[in-house]
């Protein structure tokens, strides 16, 4: 079966049969955070314990805010697929399936605070 | 029913009877310190949300995260980021087949370890 790929042979194998979409979106995410995270780290720590009027003042400048909003959402659609793992590893039934929608409307909801809360300081 | 055995089979043994190895414990602080980071980035939002709400919400959120407590919390949460952070990129040097043996994966726990420490010793100075 010379003319079938790698990636078919291995396609569907493997107890939970499918896998590989949420590997990749872990990996690409993985790859932004590791320039996000460093870049949040030091202009997050930088401003933080200032007055309101240099916090305000210092994410209405575009790079803190971008940084932010981007580690906000880049980090909580990573934490989604991680704590998805964690749960299917140890909860089972339907209480797996439930802590897995209220743990991705969690990340989701967050995020979207975050975003809504940085773009009306930016503005 | 062919299996005729059902609910009488040998368990695979326990977690706890196996030796603490590097690899084991390395992989296992991953999880811990990727799933705890949601107490920070909770914390976070909630810093991000006051500082828009207004100058008294602000106060309220921003107290909390440069109190001792808060600064406790924030110091092991960036101790924790930067070893998940080494950690994905052990993850990522794996996945491209790279460091898979035994003694090499052992050697990048070790720095895993020491690294995440000594950049959180940099960022607390820094920051």
């Amino acid at each position: 079966m010379a003319f079938l790929t790698d990636r078919k042979r291995a396609s569907g194998l493997g107890s939970a049969k499918t896998g590989t979409q949420h590997h990749w979106q872990m990996m690409v995410s993985s790859v932004a955070l590791l320039f996000l995270v460093p870049l949040f780290i030091f202009t997050f720590g930088s401003i933080l314990g200032s007055s309101y009027e240099e916090v305000i003042a210092y994410y209405q400048r575009p790079f803190p805010a971008v940084v932010a909003i981007l580690t906000m959402l880049v980090g909580f659609y990573h934490f989604r697929g991680g704590v998805q793992t964690l749960i299917e590893d140890y909860v089972h039934g339907m209480a797996r399936k439930i802590a897995i929608i209220g743990m991705i409307c969690v990340s989701y909801t967050a995020a979207a605070f975050a975003v809504f809360a940085i773009i009306r300081i930016a503005l | 029913m062919a299996d005729v055995n059902r609910g009488n089979r040998p368990l695979s043994p326990h977690l706890t009877i196996y030796r603490p190895q590097w690899t084991s414990i390395s992989s296992i602080l991953i999880r811990i310190t990727g799933n705890a980071l949601i107490v920070t980035a909770l914390l976070i939002v909630w810093w991000f949300v006051a500082a828009a709400s207004g100058p008294e919400a602000f106060a309220t959120a921003d107290a909390f995260l440069t109190s001792w407590f808060g600064d406790l919390v924030l110091t092991l949460s960036v101790l924790g980021l930067w070893y998940h952070l080494l950690g994905g990129l052990r993850h990522l040097v794996w996945d491209s087949g790279r460091m898979l043996d035994v003694d090499r994966s052992e050697l990048a726990a070790q720095m895993m370890m020491v690294l995440s420490v000594l950049l959180t010793i940099f960022t607390v100075v820094v920051v």
